[in-house]
């Protein structure tokens, strides 16, 4: 029995970061802009997040400063697809290439190190507060999409945003806010890696948990409570393979890969584009 | 006059994120124009800065073209870099498993390994996508980090030497290997591991030329990358197609194990690719997905990856991480630009 | 109530509208005519603040106004209902009507109160439309009077209508019309975009005529007529008929039956459809768009992606319906789609590789072992027999297809499928987004390919033009074949019915 309290207790940690993550990776995509960029994003909010906590020794203050890169980021993501048109899925290619250099590069320079911050103390971590958040913003997303204008805006932009642009809406300011959001969120969800669930920064820690928060997204239709759902089955998944590695018989390195086999079985097993926000990836051409 | 035109826009998103770097360098406090002169000039030495720069080159020349098969395809190959992996040690495999064979018939057989071990990880996303419509970004990404894993396995619990602490095969028969390109230049010294895969890279680009524009399946994969819907009016099975350009795009991407297994390490080396599979997305889109760009492309990040060794060495807080970054902002610059240019010339007409 | 004055708008190289000056009295239904690509649709998207003009004034009721946007237009109650819907089809009817003006706070829609004064607005008018319903489930008569809903909803006072009468059959028009002139009555000013004659005559008290940018004529309806508005219209006399011989239709060569096409959720596009082509005739499909004739090109030509076939397809007595398009084109089925731009070019290619479109596994094209190889001379000399032959222009090989203009890509399309020398033409939409001339050419060459004995099947929903060229003419209604009927003596009226079933709304 505690077996399983554990299990799912390591389940919902696992889940943590993917819901963040995949949150805020639904704002952006009904909005119409495909972020791939989510794995830099984490990235980017993990390292900043530990950086910040290392030097001034208050994890809020960190992961404020990891809210702030991850908007920063999303920025440019934004700018890039938004103002000038880029193939989505290219610039946030070139994001994610960004964020395996510059955390390195940047820990070079502050620590010496070739990737990793320095480790730090248990008082300076904060292992709750971003589970609370993940799971409450689930709910609050639902709401803020079917009950307020600004959702009602992110939707008709996401589907049609020619009919949102004759009606008044300016379709580039809410993509860029939608953008930012899923900035920040993902942001939280990476600064959850490194100073909620461990206590320092390691080179790629995010270990292409960006890719299965889009898998759970895609897997969940975009809608809130689907891809919580999706993030909780990966989560498991994520928590039975680390429960296995101490006890089990099998290499690790198959233990490791079950949550990529996943990945792809539930890609092939679903097909997720036909429910897909109508204007998802196309880059919109204002007609003034 | 087209080519030059064609020619200035990636040249101006090289020179702004080089200007990009430059900044990111003042921040980590060192200086940008003693750091760029290392990094392009330890890249231009004879016989040592060439020769690396080629050497580098190669698979960046096969990645390269990967990527950019796919993209004529409409298709974002990412998995370049698992591709790889799984080509090589399938190739390390089978030159340990046949060690003693001649090398007419070992070469040969390792090639076709390469190929064939690269096209299967690059035709399972193809297959998912064209049947499910699973979108290929996350699938080779998956892809990738099953590939480094699987070959990380064999290795540490069937192929290692014993007692050896680094992750490597045991070495491949000598007939698997392929000659240095020292051994036919003079003045060039043979421990440069510049090899023979360096003039098959430049076959092969020529190969993939009159791939794509003389031939039929070559026309059909660009059809259906440019046009879907029209491709199937012309009665291209689109489907087909999506495969079969990831498959050629996987196996470009696993003849990196010709340079890497039969000309350089002579076996299986965890770990040995410096992100050849993501240089080469960079390497595409600067090179305009044609051969002919990718390959100076390839000059251009070969230089980078050797230079990026030097500045890693002898600066003082710039490591070769530097070379990623410019990847990264040079393939924004790159995407940006090529819309931009795009919507400039295509003037909607709204009556 | 509103005036143009000296209105001028550029797209790159093309002056869409050349000192463009009109005035629309108020209280008044207002007709603005003209051919496709003649400027209405941008002068009035000028006039409602979606495109800001190069030059010139807008005069609102008497006080000169610049328009930023659609809201200073909306302000000053002017609406628009566009050509093509701007809705957003998962969100509902109310959800569509108050984006962009969300009544509650930023934190809580209060759709309710939204609700209750559409349902009012649509009582008044009469326009039965319920707010809580979705866009997607809405029929398209119904989905065009949301969009006059939006307008109203903000107290419009001018209505701009671009378009209105393209997807509706004459019944539903009628009824539009009714709506219009009720909505005179209040006082409400409205101007119709149209290019149809007979409607102009039937509803408008005034009208301007626009020509390649420029207004060429303004008129009190009353005093004119569709012979003077048409002259207007073209700058010449205009034709209205085209001038064929008689068919010699001989053996058949198309025989279909029963063809249904049934999506994954159970609608059927296509119902039943039991029909012959002879070689040597020309059959017409005539019908609203939207009730089965793009499905039924689709399902001969092989390029069916969703749902299910069944039925038989017949070519020259063969069974050809388990055939992939590839298969059929080998046939000889040729196709010039309706959608040149989705489907027939590939519009970043040059020419010659259009030109082998479809065409591409057969020599002297493909040369070698299995038609590996292609050969790029033959390429080259087959682009430029068509370009000469159908008198595209200009007849550059290495240009993209992209820059040619409609009427050129139509023809360069139409000379492609005709160069594989067809069994079967099926054409739909030839004269879309085509010139006055590309039109008459392309009537020629299709009623030649007749004459030659080829067998077509010719898609349109312009009526003029499939009653003109078809020797036989079909009506399609809800997927299924309603009537059959011989196009030179049969009444317009007739057809009409026919394509409604006689029924009241659409």
């Amino acid at each position: 029995m505690t077996i399983i309290l554990i299990l799912l207790a390591s389940a919902v940690r696992q889940a943590t970061p993917l819901l963040l993550a995949a949150l805020g990776g639904l704002y952006s995509e009904r909005s119409g802009v495909i972020n791939i960029a989510l794995e830099g994003l984490m990235l980017a909010g993990a390292f900043t997040a530990a950086t910040v906590t290392h030097y001034s020794g208050n994890p809020w203050v960190g992961l404020a400063a990891g809210i702030a890169a991850g908007v920063l980021v999303a920025l440019v993501h934004g700018v890039a697809c938004i103002r000038f048109k880029a193939d989505q899925v290219v610039s946030g290619t070139a994001i994610n290439i960004l964020f395996l250099g510059v955390p390195a590069l940047l820990s070079g320079a502050l620590f010496e190190s070739t990737g990793a911050t320095p480790q730090l103390p248990q008082g300076q971590l904060m292992p709750l507060a971003p589970i609370v958040l993940a799971f409450v913003l689930v709910p609050v997303t639902w709401y803020v999409l079917n009950r307020t204008p600004f959702g009602l805006r992110l939707r008709a932009v996401g589907e049609n945003p020619e009919a949102a642009d004759t009606a008044g809406v300016n379709v580039a300011r809410v993509r860029f806010a939608a953008v930012m959001l899923s900035g920040a969120l993902a942001a939280i969800g990476g600064a959850y890696l490194s100073i909620g669930q461990s206590s320092l920064f390691a080179r790629n820690m995010t270990a292409g948990r960006g890719f299965i928060a889009l898998a759970a997204l895609i897997f969940g239709k975009w809608r809130p409570v689907q891809t919580m759902l999706a993030c909780l089955l990966f989560g498991f998944a994520e928590a039975l393979s680390i429960q296995m590695q101490g006890v089990s018989q099998i290499p690790v390195q198959f233990i490791q890969i079950a949550p990529y086999v996943l990945t792809i079985v539930v890609l092939a097993g679903f097909i997720g584009h036909s429910r897909a926000p109508r204007a998802l990836g196309v880059p919109y051409q204002e007609k003034r | 006059m087209k080519f030059l035109r064609e020619l200035l826009f990636p040249l101006a998103a090289v020179v702004a994120a080089f200007a990009v770097g430059a900044v990111v360098i003042l921040a980590v406090g060192d200086n940008p124009f003693s750091t760029y002169t290392l990094l392009i000039g330890s890249a231009l030495t004879w016989p040592d800065g060439i020769g690396y720069t080629l050497f580098y080159a190669t698979p960046l020349i096969f990645t390269g073209l990967a990527v950019a098969v796919a993209f004529r395809c409409g298709l974002l190959n990412i998995g370049a870099e698992g591709q790889l992996y799984i080509a090589a040690f399938m190739t390390a495999w089978v030159g340990i498993i046949c060690a003693g064979w001649p090398a007419w018939l070992l070469v040969p057989l390792c090639f076709l390994t390469a190929l064939l071990a690269g096209g299967f990880w690059g035709a399972v996303p193809g297959v998912l996508k064209a049947r499910f419509g699973a979108h290929e970004v996350i699938t080779t990404i998956m892809m990738n980090f099953i590939a480094v894993a699987l070959a990380s396995y064999f290795t540490q619990y069937h192929y290692k030497p014993q007692g050896d602490p680094i992750l490597e095969t045991v070495p491949i028969g000598e007939g698997a290997h392929i000659a240095r390109l020292g051994r036919f230049i003079p003045g060039f010294p043979e421990r440069i591991p510049l090899n023979l895969a360096f003039p098959l890279a430049l076959l092969t680009c020529l190969l993939v030329y009159l791939f794509l524009w003389r031939t039929r399946w070559g026309y059909q994969i660009r059809a259906t990358g440019a046009n879907p819907a029209a491709a199937l009016y012309g009665g291209i099975a689109t489907g087909k197609q999506i495969v079969l350009a990831m498959s050629i795009s996987g196996a470009l991407a696993g003849l990196v194990a010709v340079n890497e297994v039969l000309g350089y390490r002579y076996r299986y080396y965890d770990g040995f690719s410096a992100g050849y599979g993501f240089t080469g997305i960079a390497v595409a889109l600067l090179g305009r997905n044609h051969p002919v760009g990718v390959i100076l492309a390839s000059l251009l990040f070969g230089a980078l990856l050797r230079g990026g060794l030097f500045v890693d060495i002898f600066t003082e807080h710039v490591s070769k991480d530097l070379v990623m970054v410019l990847q990264g902002i040079i393939i924004l610059f790159v995407a940006a630009e090529a819309l931009f240019r795009g919507i400039s010339r295509r003037r909607v007409k709204n009556v | 109530m509103i005036e143009l004055r000296e209105i001028t708008k550029r797209f790159g190289d093309v002056l869409a509208n050349d000192r463009v000056s009109l005035a629309v009295a108020p209280g008044t239904i207002h007709a603005i005519v003209g051919e496709n690509g003649a400027g209405k649709s941008t002068a009035m998207r000028i006039a409602y603040g979606f495109y800001g003009a190069d030059s010139g004034d807008i005069v609102v009721e008497g006080q000169a106004r610049r328009f930023e946007s659609p809201h200073d237009a909306i302000a000053l109650g002017i609406g628009m209902v566009h050509q093509h819907f701007m809705l957003v089809e998962p969100m509902t009817v109310a959800e569509n009507i108050v984006l962009g003006i969300e009544p509650g706070s930023a934190v809580a829609l209060d759709l309710k109160r939204a609700e209750a004064r559409i349902r009012a607005l649509s009582d008044e008018l009469g326009l039965a439309v319920d707010p809580a319903r979705r866009i997607e489930d809405l029929s398209v008569g119904q989905q065009q009077r949301v969009e006059l809903l939006k307008a109203l909803y903000r107290e419009a006072r001018l209505l701009i209508l671009d378009e209105p009468t393209a997807v509706l059959s004459p019944q539903a028009t009628a009824e539009m019309f009714a709506i219009l002139r009720r909505m005179r009555e209040q006082g409400k000013t409205i101007v119709i975009v149209t290019h149809k004659l007979s409607e102009v005559l039937e509803i408008s008290d005034e009208v301007t005529v626009m020509r390649d940018g420029r207004v060429v004529g303004q008129r009190r309806t009353a005093e004119t007529s569709a012979a003077e508005l048409a002259r207007l219209m073209v700058g010449r006399d205009v034709l209205l008929r085209v001038v064929k011989p008689e068919a010699k239709p001989q053996a058949p060569v198309l025989a279909v039956r029963g063809l249904s096409l049934t999506l994954p959720d159970g609608e059927k596009r296509l119902d039943g459809v039991s029909f012959e082509v002879r070689a040597g005739e020309i059959v017409g499909v005539a019908g609203i768009e939207g009730n089965g004739q793009t499905e039924l090109i689709e399902a001969l030509a092989g390029l069916v992606e969703r749902g299910a076939v069944s039925g038989v397809i017949e070519l020259a007595g063969k069974d050809v319906t388990a055939l992939s398009a590839r298969g059929r084109r080998a046939r000889g089925i040729s196709h010039v789609p309706e959608d040149r731009h989705r489907r027939g070019l590939l519009l970043d290619f040059d020419l010659k590789e259009n030109s082998i479109l479809g065409a591409d596994d057969r020599p002297p094209v493909a040369v070698g072992p299995l038609r590996f190889w292609l050969n790029l001379d033959a390429i080259r000399r087959k682009t430029e027999e068509i370009l000469k032959a159908f008198d595209v222009r200009p007849p550059d090989p290495q240009l993209p297809a992209r820059s040619l203009s409609g009427g050129n890509q139509q023809k360069l399309i139409l000379g492609r499928e005709l160069d594989l020398q067809p069994k079967l033409l099926l054409v739909a939409q030839p004269t879309r987004g085509v010139d006055i001339g590309g039109i008459e050419f392309i009537h020629r060459r299709l009623v030649e390919l007749r004459d030659a004995g080829c067998a077509l099947l010719l898609v349109s929903s312009e009526l003029e033009e499939v009653t003109a060229l078809a020797d036989r003419l079909l009506v399609m209604r809800q997927g299924r074949i309603v009537g059959e009927v011989d196009p030179a003596r049969t009444s317009m009226e007739e057809i009409g019915l026919l394509m409604t079933g006689g029924s009241a709304a659409a």
